[in-house]
């Protein structure tokens, strides 16, 4: 076996892990998961900008 | 008192703001040059020279202008995302005062002649020294953070940022090794790199293009993958995808690198390695790109009148034009013609212009008043007329150095029947300067955007009072 082979293989399983890759990740098992994690930017049940209550608190925590 | 937890917004602050302003100062040193090679007289002392001022451009809008903003919204996301704040705070700090000091350092030493020569890896090694501090306490700033984190899910945006700050830190440390030269004194560093000949050029690139596949794009990619749902309010257009996505492209990047020596002496099949890799890199990027896009699926209508979406969509765009074109000028045949003309120099500007710098200034304008304590931005006007003048802009500059470009590498192959060539170098130089006014009109504009930015970034700060949102409630056990 030359090193030519080797590469091919290398080449051949290169390609597999991606099939790999994108078996599993387009499984029907991997769904749920990541219906969950594509809402974690969205689900905010805290405001942005704070209510005015807690950036006083802010600012006592700073000026203590 | 009991203490609400709050998110680390300070450091997240300091970044933001220094975005803009280092923006505006890399871009100033931009402008400045590409007036040197309209006007030559304008290069009035050593210090000021081209030479010299033009790696201070690269280093001050990759890492100072694109350094910042990478810190910002990865601190942000991944802080969020993770419902709890930042891990090792002191840490935090130290990096944003740690990489201010190493830009400050970089402004002195690149006009005073301090260079290891390797480009976008000038500093010399005090400074790469100090790079690497800082960029560890990075990785246990923000890994750190996403080990304590108190959800379940890890989010691709924290994917990408990771990777990104991973391979950089590899990228840095290899290609900076060098020894140094202790004979003239700390004070006037001078080093030699570890690596010699081809092995050098081939080191160099590797880092030199995984800066722009990793610094330049998959931590953009993550800024991307959380501040385009957010500012559109809907999940990404596929999350299978982008974790596709996210696999591909760190594995292709890592091997494109040889294209920046083709038809040198680097081996042969290594630049046709390097040149494949481009050129399957197109599907990584294009796939990111879509799921980008994509995401307003269904909303487009918020195009019309959001600004700050503008930014992020056209960013996009620009990501796509010109993950198309580098595939193509990889290929060996169209290199033959574009390399070392302008064309690169333009194709390098629809990127860092249309989508690096594009995708930072809309994340930037919606962290901004989030962070100040305002519900928006000062003007939301203003923030359009910035679109619009930094889009003409980009347009102009690209559009005039493909043109340039393309003029000059058929001026330079061209041969008379008696196998002489038709143009001398000078005459391409004659040639090109109509483009080369254009090309500053483009970066002017583009850079009074900025100044537009910073103006609108200041009365929103006016005023504001810098609040530090409370940190989310750990989310249900799924």
């Amino acid at each position: 076996m030359d090193i030519n082979d080797l590469r091919s293989l290398f080449t051949v399983l290169a390609f597999i892990a991606f099939v790999g890759i994108v078996w599993w990740a387009y499984s029907d098992r991997r769904k749920k998961t990541y219906d969950e994690a594509a809402m974690l930017p969205l689900d905010d049940d805290s405001p942005f900008v704070p209510l005015e209550p807690q950036v006083k608190a802010n600012q006592e925590r700073k000026s203590s | 008192m009991q203490s609400q937890a709050t998110y680390n917004y300070k450091v997240v602050r300091q970044f933001a703001v220094m975005t803009v302003i280092w923006g505006i100062v890399g871009m100033l040193v931009g402008v400045i040059i590409a007036a040197q090679l309209v006007w030559p007289e304008l290069n009035v002392h050593e210090f000021l020279s081209y030479g010299r001022l033009r790696p201070l451009h690269t280093n001050a809008v990759i890492f100072a202008f694109g350094g910042c903003a990478l810190f910002a919204t990865s601190y942000f996301a991944v802080q969020r995302t993770s419902h709890v704040p930042l891990f090792a705070p002191a840490l935090a700090a130290f990096t944003f005062w740690g990489w201010q000091l190493i830009i400050v350092l970089a402004a002195l030493s690149l006009p005073l002649g301090f260079t290891s020569g390797k480009e976008y890896a000038e500093l010399e090694w005090p400074i790469d020294i100090l790079i690497t501090l800082v960029w560890v306490s990075y990785a246990v700033v923000f890994f750190g953070t996403i080990v304590k984190r108190t959800v379940s899910h890890i989010y691709v945006a924290n994917w990408f940022f990771g990777g990104f700050i991973l391979t950089v830190a590899v990228l840095h440390l290899v290609n900076s090794a060098a020894v140094p030269v202790f004979a003239a004194g700390i004070l006037t560093p001078k080093s030699y790199s570890a690596y010699a000949g081809v092995q050098d050029a081939m080191i160099q690139w590797w880092y030199g293009h995984n800066a722009v596949g990793f610094f330049l794009t998959a931590g953009f990619l993550g800024m991307m993958y959380y501040f385009v749902p957010k500012q559109a309010g809907r999940p990404v257009y596929s999350y299978r995808l982008s974790v596709v996505h996210f696999w591909a492209l760190i594995f292709t990047y890592m091997w494109a690198g040889p294209h920046h020596l083709h038809y040198t002496a680097l081996p042969d099949w290594t630049q046709s390695v390097g040149m494949i890799f481009s050129l399957i890199l197109l599907a990584p990027s294009w796939g990111g790109m879509i799921n980008g896009i994509m995401t307003l699926s269904g909303a487009w209508h918020k195009l019309r009148d959001d600004p700050i979406l503008k930014f992020m969509i056209t960013s996009l765009s620009f990501y796509g034009m010109s993950t198309f074109e580098g595939p193509m000028m990889s290929i060996k045949t169209v290199n033959a013609l574009s390399h070392y003309t302008d064309w690169t120099v333009g194709h390098v500007h629809s990127g860092a212009l249309g989508w690096v710098a594009m995708i930072s200034i809309g994340s930037i304008y919606y962290l901004l008043p989030r962070l100040f304590g305002k519900p928006e931005m000062h003007s939301k006007k203003l923030i359009e007329v910035h679109f619009w003048i930094a889009t003409i802009g980009v347009v102009l500059y690209i559009a005039s150095m493909w043109i340039a470009g393309v003029m000059q590498g058929l001026m330079w192959r061209a041969t008379n029947v008696d196998g002489t060539l038709t143009y001398s170098f000078v005459e391409s130089v004659k040639a090109t300067y109509p483009f080369w006014t254009i090309r500053l009109l483009g970066g002017l504009l583009f850079l009074s955007g900025m100044f537009i930015m910073a103006y609108n970034m200041f009365l929103t700060m006016a005023g504001g009072k810098a609040v530090d949102a409370p940190v989310l409630a750990p989310a249900a056990a799924h």
